[in-house]
């Protein structure tokens, strides 16, 4: 923190960093110090925190206030405190929902099964003295992730099946000695990061009649060394993404990995789930992240032997690990590619005619190999929410500047404000060549009719993805619905891809017999040689519905991803949510190689929770 | 799902209100400030327009034809450079010109045109409704049936009289020969194709690229007659499945979302070319298209020709109907602009989708009365129509009957029940006087005179003037066959085998089925429904009792048994000169060519001899039928090596073919897989 502060100069709370001036004018990014974030002594005081059941922290949320103007609550985010003058406006327009009709969510938790208790491994447990708990709220905070329905059901008070108890190991061998237990005793584990799964992988499964044991691993979340030879560190997997990058800042250096989830996400789930962080084109993504793994199975610990960064020994048994989804061991212990923290960082934003030019450019930018820390492009619905989502303006000046812009895209530029879009790009490294990187984007955008939109829309649009989870929390309040997913797919389908799923969601929710066209929206969030990561969001009104989960037909989504060439997930992964599709993505014969994998790994099935495969 | 394509509960007597007489506000108002009319149409959402040099541009730089250009170079040995001049020179030939001051003008010509020819032109204003609704949301592809010349522009008249974008049309290359015609035909959106391109990879090329181009940007619809031509025999063709499948691969390939499918049934109460198609069926060539020949056949115009329906069928999604159908995952390893061989899978949709199209159109069609006269006018003795004369008495009640039958059935007839029935009658055959007149109570089929006036004509020529009468009254006929086929082959069957095992019956309708598969269009894969509707229909008249087993036959029904079994009569007596040609007479390898007219001269023999009835055995139409039934049963096989289409014979195949037909091979001898070849 001294190396950081005596040269630089904090000039506003961010979220979730904070957001500084460099001596040259260049921007920086801190990530904060979160207060009272899972102190060791009581490991269940997460649930004061944080929400049971909804997004995030309990403290922030939206809200619709007496005037009738949404508020973000808190003072965590940029966004906290502040009045969103025209988040109603579109919102009523959008789905065509009332801030008269509103569907709180029901509050009894009364109604969640006794646990199962394993009597002998509890008292082995109890004599290794690791910290375990079955309290009913413990537990259900721990039986689901962020999906749609799981949330949905929370929010009506119905609970399926839940763990039956919570453990909390505390280092590897506290994970070695469960392991060990639950093989012996044959209770089910189910490993438990972050719980920002969007994949139903924390459902218990209902027909599980052991007992279901969620190992909860955020107590191991200590950076045990960082190598500064070889620019690596190795660290706890149990640890969080926003404290692993403030305390690797703190000796001036980052690992560069900044999942959407990061503020909760944890870096054994990471490894698990085959994450991708947003600034990947500097700093790879998970697997070119990992240098070393360390997992607990039921056969005992794998792990390599050496540090060396490439190796040709037969299949990377590494690739058996990640994405492997908590169904054949724990990661307990990582090392980690760290860099130096960048000297500067810098937004960006280009406005284009249409998608299609915005998609075109983000193609030249990939073919050029010169994309940004971040790129990302959003459609006219997603920019339009953008705007949504401006706080209240303070000065007259900066209205009317507004104003002036927005005659220059639409008027003069003759851009059609129905259909224009926007990408928002963060530039990193040093001073110098962020400028000139800067130069060259800007200068392939204009070639496909871009206009550079300024630093403060390019920021707008991160914070945006940090925000929407809460935003999800405000519709249903209000009997709006909705939910996100990702795919990828080479470049010559993007725009097939991105035409063909949000009209497939208009025309599923029309014919279930929604009565307001859906929001159906989406957004190129990543570049590669061969193609790009592309994420969805719909949202909907379901008043008069019965069954309104039912209506957001996912399930059909996703076959129209298939059928146009599209990923079964480019970062999300599998679980239990997309698992039948699992053999047509990887063929007989790699099902197969995967499930021999299991059943030499963990023959019981004692890591259970029955996702992927 | 299955029953989607549907209209549910709209046949029978066909609900006048719904139909718009688009002639009517003509007659009462300027046809200029008609043609000048404000054209503001509404667009598939988001499809900008697109000039014909953009869309030209798009198709000449897309990838799929750069590969083929390339590979063409490669195998010719000559330049990309010259293979791509030479796409540029076929596409030049090919293209569009639409151009908004052409369909003013286009429009104001048809008016005065379709003035004079009909008395009205109904269109369904809901289908038209349907259709600007499905206009706005997906690319459109508008299905017509093609019956005349006339409607070659009708569509585009209609949509541009309800502000619809007009389309671009799939046209016969000859069209474009036409001096001027051609010009301005191009300009009114019309595209034109080459007949028998056969194996010419860069012509195949550029068409299908050309015309996946105007479906993925949508801003037009698309105008094609999935038949591939005019209907000679005013029967429905066999569709063509290589237009269908450039159409339908951009959805197969994710490049739009759905393309909706509007079936359009056209149906003339008298079609302007009878005369004309009837004497081309009978050897006399057809002329070239020129325009000096339009305006030569301007007499004709002076003629009446009644009224005209267009009936817009419902808009259907490809998305919808193909559901299940095809696994659109089998494009996602291979790129897709990458020329590649449809896969079976996708030939399957293709076919099935294009006899579905072909069905609905049929289903929309309206039946006049004088179709129903004229069927029953072909099944009385020639002798009778040519010398003793029809009781017209006896024809009334005998159509009386059969409205009553066809409604039962489910056909859309044009017979309102406003005017009274002989009225009705009287005004169907005045306005056929060019076939029947009717004269002191009786009806007598009009033989051509001018013939007959140069010289006393020889037997042989007696036989083609009153075989050109028939073939005329048979094109009648046919319009209504779809109505009655399914149970007329399962009538046919009883009477063949006289088996009352329902499986035998069975077995021998899908013999029927398949031998005349170039007859009558049936959908693929559709024997047993075609089978069950068959038995239903025949039960609805109280022809026949069903059960399990068994389909025996009633004494209630025997009129309609009789009917149907006379219906299919004439295709069996000539498919059997046919077989009795090829089977005893004729050589081993012959040419079609030499095979024309020799069954000619055959069946016009056994007529004078009186040994054959019917003198649709001389339709050319069916004797090329009978070739392709043949190939597809695998009794003649086309000669690989020859170059002038030589077909060689299995008499054997062909005589045992016959013999099926005639019962002598009963039907327990055939093998019971439906789809097994003989």
């Amino acid at each position: 923190m001294l190396y950081i502060s005596t040269k630089y100069q904090i000039i506003r709370k961010d979220f979730p960093f904070y957001l500084g001036k460099t001596a040259h004018g260049g921007l920086w990014v801190q990530i904060k110090n979160l207060p009272g974030h899972l102190p060791k002594e009581s490991p269940s005081h997460v649930q004061e925190i944080m929400k049971w059941n909804g997004w995030g922290y309990s403290d922030s949320r939206f809200l619709f206030n007496k005037k009738g103007q949404a508020e973000f609550t808190g003072k965590r985010y940029r966004l906290s405190g502040m009045i969103i003058p025209g988040l109603k406006d579109w919102f009523e327009c959008t789905f065509g929902a009332s801030l008269q009709h509103k569907t709180p969510p029901l509050l009894n938790s009364s109604a969640v099964q006794p646990p199962t208790l394993n009597e002998a491994f509890v008292e082995e447990l109890k004599s290794t003295g690791i910290p375990f708990s079955q309290d009913a709220e413990d537990r259900v905070f721990r039986a689901h992730g962020h999906c749609l329905h799981e949330i949905f059901a929370l929010r009506e008070g119905k609970f399926g099946r839940v763990p039956d108890m919570v453990v909390w190991p505390n280092c590897h061998n506290d994970v070695v000695k469960i392991v060990e237990l639950a093989s012996k005793h044959n209770v089910c584990l189910i490993p438990y990061g972050g719980g920002t799964s969007v994949s139903s992988a924390l459902e218990c499964p209902p027909e599980e009649t052991r007992s279901i044991v969620s190992l909860d691993t955020s107590q191991m979340n200590r950076i045990l060394w960082v190598d500064e030879k070889n620019l690596t560190a190795h660290v706890e997997a149990g640890i969080v993404g926003q404290d692993l990058e403030r305390l690797l800042n703190e000796s001036g250096y980052c690992t560069g990995h900044e999942p959407d989830s990061m503020e909760f996400s944890s870096l054994g789930g990471w490894v698990a789930t085959r994450a991708s962080g947003m600034k990947k084109n500097i700093y790879g993504n998970i697997e070119d992240l990992v240098v070393h793994i360390k997992m607990v199975t039921p056969q005992g610990v794998i792990e390599k032997s050496c540090q060396g960064p490439r190796m040709s020994t037969g299949p990377d048994i590494h690739h058996f690990i990640m994405g492997s989804e908590g169904t054949l061991g724990v990661v307990t212990e990582v090392t980690m590619k760290i860099r130096p923290m960048p000297e500067y960082q810098k937004y960006g934003s280009v406005v284009f005619p249409n998608f299609e030019q915005g998609v075109a450019c983000l193609r030249e930018v990939a073919r050029q190999r010169c994309a940004p820390a971040s790129i990302r492009l959003m459609d006219n619905e997603q920019f339009k929410f953008g705007h949504a989502l401006k706080p209240q303006v303070s000065s007259i000046f900066t209205s009317f500047l507004d104003g002036l812009k927005k005659f220059y895209i639409t008027k003069f530029k003759g851009f059609d404000p129905n259909r224009l879009c926007v990408a928002t790009l963060l530039f990193e490294g040093d001073r110098e060549k962020v400028l000139q990187h800067e130069k060259q984007v800007y200068d392939i955008a204009a070639k496909f009719g871009g206009l550079a939109a300024g630093e403060d829309n390019g920021q707008r649009g991160y914070m945006l993805t940090f925000v929407i989870a809460y935003l999800r929390d405000l519709g249903m309040d209000y009997y709006v619905i909705g939910e996100s997913f990702e795919t990828s797919v080479p470049w010559d389908r993007v725009l097939d891809i991105c035409r063909n799923v949000k009209a497939r969601i208009v025309r599923e929710c029309k014919e279930r017999g929604v009565q307001f066209p859906p929001l159906s929206t989406c957004r190129v969030t990543q570049t590669y040689d061969a193609g790009a990561c592309v994420y969805f969001y719909f949202a909907f009104n379901y008043r008069g519905l019965s069954d309104p989960v039912q209506c957001q037909n996912l399930h059909a989504a996703r076959e129209e991803i298939l059928a146009n060439g599209g990923s079964l997930s480019h970062h999300h992964g599998v679980g239990k949510l997309r698992k039948e599709w699992m053999r047509e993505t990887v063929s007989n014969v790699g099902m197969g190689m995967l499930k021999s994998v299991k059943d030499y790994v963990d023959p019981n099935n004692i890591f259970g929770n029955r996702n992927l495969l | 799902m299955t029953n989607t394509y549907r209209d549910s509960g709209r046949a029978g007597l066909v609900d006048e209100r719904q139909f718009v007489d688009i002639l009517e506000e003509r007659r009462h108002s300027s046809d200029l400030g008609h043609a000048l009319r404000t054209f503001n149409p509404h667009p598939y959402q988001g499809a900008a327009p697109c000039s014909a040099a953009e869309l030209n541009k798009a198709v000449l730089e897309a990838q799929y034809l750069r590969y083929v250009t390339k590979e063409i170079a490669m195998e010719t040995g000559s330049s990309v450079e010259e293979v791509r001049k030479e796409a540029c020179g076929i596409l030049e030939e090919m293209s569009q010109n639409l151009q908004l001051g052409f369909i003013r003008l286009m429009g104001y010509t048809l008016t005065k045109v379709f003035k004079r020819l009909f008395t009205s032109i109904f269109v369904n204003m809901e289908g038209l409704n349907m259709l600007q609704q499905a206009i706005q949301e997906t690319p459109v592809i508008l299905m017509p049936n093609h019956r005349s010349y006339v409607d070659f522009l009708i569509i585009s008249y209609i949509l541009f009289t309800y502000d619809i974008p007009v389309p671009v049309i799939a046209a016969g290359i000859p069209l474009a020969g036409m001096k001027m015609v051609g010009e301005i035909l191009r300009r009114s959106g019309a595209f034109f194709i080459r007949r028998a391109i056969g194996s010419d990879k860069l012509y195949w090329a550029v068409l299908s690229e050309y015309v996946k181009a105007i479906v993925r940007k949508g801003y037009a619809p698309m105008e094609f007659y999935v038949e591939g031509l005019r209907s000679r025999t005013l029967k429905s063709l066999t569709p063509k499945l290589g237009m269908m499948h450039m159409v339908l691969e951009p959805y197969f390939k994710g490049e739009v979302f759905d393309i909706t499918l509007v079936p359009i049934s056209i149906s003339y109460d008298r079609v302007l070319e009878e005369s004309l198609l009837a004497h081309e069926l009978l050897g006399v060539p057809k002329p070239k298209e020129s325009t000096m020949g339009l305006l030569k056949a301007s007499k004709v115009l002076q003629e009446d020709y009644g009224t005209m329906h267009v009936n817009f069928g419902r808009p259907l999604s490809v998305r919808q109907l193909c559901h299940g159908k095809i696994n659109r995952c089998q494009y996602n390893l291979i790129p897709r602009d990458l020329p590649q061989k449809p896969t079976a899978e996708a030939q399957a949709c293709v076919s099935w989708l294009a006899h579905l199209m072909v069905r609905i159109q049929e289903e929309g069609s309206l039946i006049s009365p004088w179709s129903l006269m004229a069927c029953l006018l072909l099944q009385a003795p020639i002798t009778v129509l040519t010398e003793e004369g029809l009781l017209w008495q006896q024809l009334t009640e005998k159509t009386l009957w059969l409205r009553k039958l066809a409604l039962d059935y489910g056909a859309r007839l044009n017979w309102s029940g406003q005017a009274p029935d002989s009225d009705v009658m009287s005004s169907a055959v005045a306005l056929h006087c060019s076939i029947v007149h009717r004269k002191a109570g009786r009806v007598y089929l009009v033989q051509e005179e001018e013939l007959a006036r140069k010289r006393p004509i020889s037997l042989e020529e007696g036989v083609t003037r009153t075989a050109a009468a028939v073939l005329m009254l048979a094109s009648y006929r046919n319009q209504l066959l779809h109505v009655f086929v399914r149970p007329a082959l399962l009538a046919t069957a009883i009477h063949i085998t006289k088996s009352t095992q329902r499986n035998e019956l069975f077995t021998f309708f899908c013999f029927l089925q398949d031998l005349f598969s170039y007859e009558f269009i049936f959908i693929p894969d559709k024997l047993s429904q075609d089978f069950e509707e068959a038995c239903l229909l025949l039960k609805k008249c109280g022809a026949v009792h069903i059960s399990q087993q068994e389909v025996t036959l009633s004494d209630m029904g025997l009129e309609a048994l009789s009917f149907l079994q006379a219906l299919l009569q004439p295709f069996i007596d000539s498919y059997q000169v046919m077989f009795r040609y090829l089977s005893e007479e004729g050589v081993n390898v012959f040419t079609e060519k030499q095979f024309l007219p020799a069954v000619r001269n055959l069946a016009t023999k056994l007529i004078l001899s009186g040994e054959l009835h019917t003198y649709e055995a001389l339709s050319s139409d069916t004797q090329k039928n009978v070739l392709s039934a043949l190939r597809r049963l695998e009794a003649v096989t086309k000669l690989r090596a020859s170059e002038q289409n030589e077909y060689k014979v299995n008499k054997a195949a062909v005589r045992r073919t016959g013999d099926i037909l005639s019962g002598k091979i009963p039907p327990q001898m055939l093998q019971t897989t439906p789809d097994a070849r003989l």
